[in-house]
């Protein structure tokens, strides 16, 4: 087993952590700290990959996640101030009032 | 100076807008200055058209293009005028009688809260007439027949507050509509056959050259059907007597004078076709002596002085199609303007009586008014021997020469139709003298109170009635089939048949003398003779009282089935069953779906990354497998 396949492993725990973490937890900040856990995850596959065929795609592919990450984290992390200031929970399962 | 034609038609236009969007604000002054005055000056541009007609000889006619309204194709629909003697005759009597009916009106309406808007609908009718018997093709002409119909719908409903009147309106509107297809489908068969609608382009076509490939009698029978229909003729007369429920200038104007003589325009307009449809011309021929002599006999028996007239109108509309169906175009035009003069005259002679009675119509609450309004019996009296035929009024000319032509024309004339018109006029004269003497003679039945205020009309209508009652006297004079003969040449006369005009001629005035004498005798002497005949014949009293029951057998065949099925198929299966029923239902399939649907939208988020696992998942899945 050889360090680019030792890696993959890393990356496909990581987002398996992170997939389990969104899924089961209840807590908001959890889960969106799952959240980036799975991007990161994706992150090191493509930096693998990219290392692996020798091209530089995957790398600057990384930096727009980065951003996309960047962002999403700016906007989720105000929305769930502003919910918590409401209902004073963190628990997702409160935040029920689409419910059709 | 064609121009002027283009100004004949805009006057009355331009005081309708001026009328109808600002009237009210105006003051009556106002109204009445924009309402008579320019009717008046578009009598006088007539004139000055009908001059410049005639200094160029009269034969060629004026003729001035405004715009092309269409262009199919390489055909085009032009909107053009034209003005020969025929549309000048006609001009001349709708601006002439109208100004004459429109001043009457400033007296006779003064006291109405609708002053304006009865001008504007007045001035808008005649704006809609000029262009019926000025436009030089059919589609102009159908834009003013239609709009006369608007216009007379408009005036029959002008009192709308009182439901009767408004659906004596609506009877006229929808019983034009029957005629109107008939004129439309035999205007789609023209085009069809000759590309273009212009009628001195048509007539020229039917006259002359190759064949056309339509029959000239299906479309006469089209046209005649539309004609049947705004002349009031059997069997669409049934709407002409409820018009009456309009203002009595609105009658004189448009449903005795100017209007309903449209139809007979139209068939004279069109004579190219008729000369060459001998079976169209029987029908015309036979239709207007039936009109004419079932309306005479109505006409004996009403009760109401403007029913009266109105049947009276009927039973003329039917001499002169019968003058049309037998050749005589010119002779069916001069009656229709002599008729112009004496029955406008005994409407608003009728409406001067109804104005002195205060709103009375029943001529068994009358009588004895000679005395009393002087000016209206003199000029009705003077009307009544001129539609009785009395020579040598206006009537005796055009009925005697109807008389002779039914008899003795070379296209279809013959002894019967001589013999039910000569019946008709004998009944004309009769019913005319009972109403003369009904209403002005004889002691007064009026009620106390109506009699104590019983006034002559103001000078504004009396005026006109002089007028028209001095029109009618010497109208007759003016040989209008004579001028007319360029244009619409007169049907030879057998020669064997010459010797009897002079026969002919005095059985008319002893007709006319016969129907005087006979209404003196029956209704003098307080109508004891008419009430011992009417009880002696009380069946047939009813009968001709109920109009023959006309209008229950339409009720009856047409009115109850069509609600009937407008009830049953058109509202209960129709819309609410089956366009209510498929919108409903979509409706309710749309709700119980999305009732179904909605259950999975929880608002649990932990439910909703399941289904987005398990569909990325199935997705993985797919690709996998697919290779």
């Amino acid at each position: 087993m050889d360090k680019l396949q030792l890696l993959m492993l890393l990356a496909l725990a990581l987002f398996s952590v992170g997939l389990l973490g969104v899924v089961i937890r209840r807590n908001l900040l959890v889960m969106l700290m799952c959240m980036e856990l799975m991007l990161n995850a994706a992150n090191l596959s493509l930096v693998t990959l990219a290392r692996q065929t020798d091209t530089t795609a995957g790398a600057v592919l990384v930096f727009l996640v980065f951003v996309v990450a960047a962002a999403e984290i700016a906007i989720a992390i105000p929305i769930v101030l502003l919910l918590v200031r409401r209902r004073h929970t963190l628990d997702v399962d409160a935040y029920a009032d689409l419910k059709g | 100076m064609a121009h002027l034609l283009t100004w004949i038609v805009l006057l009355p236009l331009a005081g309708f807008v001026i009328n109808g969007l600002a009237g009210n604000r105006l003051g009556n002054r106002f109204v009445t200055i924009v309402g008579c005055g320019l009717p008046i000056v578009a009598f006088g541009l007539a004139v000055e058209c009908f001059l410049d007609l005639m200094a160029g000889g009269g034969r060629t006619p004026l003729v001035t293009p405004v715009f092309t309204w269409a262009a199919i194709g390489d055909r085009t629909l032009d909107v053009a005028f034209y003005f020969d003697r025929l549309s000048a005759v006609m001009t001349l009597i709708i601006t002439g009688v109208g100004s004459l009916i429109h001043v009457y009106s400033t007296g006779y309406m003064k006291e109405d809260k609708s002053y304006a808007r009865y001008f504007a609908y007045l001035n808008l009718f005649l704006f809609f007439m000029l262009l019926l018997v000025l436009g030089r093709s059919l589609l102009v002409l159908f834009v003013g027949w239609e709009g006369v119909g608007l216009a007379s719908y408009l005036l029959i409903g002008f009192w709308f507050e009182d439901p009767e009147k408004a659906r004596a309106g609506k009877k006229a509107f929808v019983t034009n509509r029957i005629g109107d297809a008939g004129f439309l489908l035999g205007m789609f068969a023209l085009f069809y056959a000759l590309g273009t609608l212009d009628m001195d382009t048509i007539n020229a076509a039917f006259m002359s050259g190759p064949a056309p490939v339509v029959s000239a009698s299906v479309v006469g029978i089209l046209l005649f059907i539309g004609a049947t229909g705004k002349s009031a003729q059997i069997p669409l007369h049934v709407w002409l007597p409820d018009a009456m429920a309009g203002p009595t200038p609105v009658s004189a104007l448009i449903h005795a004078a100017t209007m309903v003589t449209a139809g007979v325009y139209l068939v004279a307009r069109m004579s190219g076709i008729y000369m060459h449809a001998e079976f169209a011309s029987h029908v015309i021929a036979v239709i207007g002596v039936a009109t004419a002599f079932f309306a005479a006999t109505i006409a004996v028996v009403q009760t109401d002085i403007k029913k009266v007239l109105a049947y009276s109108t009927i039973s003329q509309l039917g001499l002169m199609f019968l003058a049309a169906g037998v050749g005589a175009y010119g002779v069916a035009i001069f009656h229709v303007y002599t008729h112009a003069f004496f029955k406008a005259c005994l409407f608003l002679g009728a409406g001067s009586v109804i104005h002195a009675l205060g709103g009375e119509q029943d001529i068994r609450k009358m009588g004895g008014l000679a005395k009393r309004i002087p000016v209206t019996f003199v000029t009705f009296a003077v009307a009544t021997a001129a539609i009785a035929g009395i020579p040598p009024l206006a009537g005796f000319f055009s009925k005697d020469e109807i008389l002779w032509f039914a008899f003795a024309s070379s296209m279809g004339g013959s002894p019967v139709l001589w013999a039910v018109a000569a019946a008709t006029a004998l009944m004309t004269a009769f019913y005319m003298f009972r109403l003369l003497w009904l209403t002005f003679f004889g002691a007064s039945r009026m009620d106390h109170e109506v009699e104590h205020h019983v006034h002559e009309s103001p000078v504004s209508m009396t005026g006109v009635l002089a007028v028209l009652a001095v029109l009618s006297a010497v109208g007759g004079f003016l040989s209008i089939p004579h001028f007319l003969e360029p244009l619409l040449p007169l049907p030879a006369i057998p020669a064997h048949l010459h010797h009897f005009e002079m026969p002919l001629l005095v059985v008319s005035v002893v007709i006319a003398l016969a129907g005087l004498a006979g209404a003196a005798f029956f209704f003098g002497d307080g109508a004891k003779r008419a009430a011992r005949v009417r009880a002696h014949a009380e069946g047939l009293h009813t009968v001709l009282s109920g109009k023959y029951f006309v209008d229950e057998f339409y009720e009856r065949l047409l009115g109850r089935p069509l609600v009937w099925i407008s009830d049953r198929v058109f509202l209960r299966l129709g819309d609410r069953m089956l366009i209510d029923g498929a919108l409903d239902g979509t409706a309710r399939l749309a709700q119980r779906g999305a009732g179904v649907l909605s259950r999975i939208q929880s608002g649990n988020l932990h439910r909703y990354l399941l289904f987005v696992l398990a569909g990325s998942a199935a997705c993985l899945l797919w690709s996998v497998t697919r290779g």
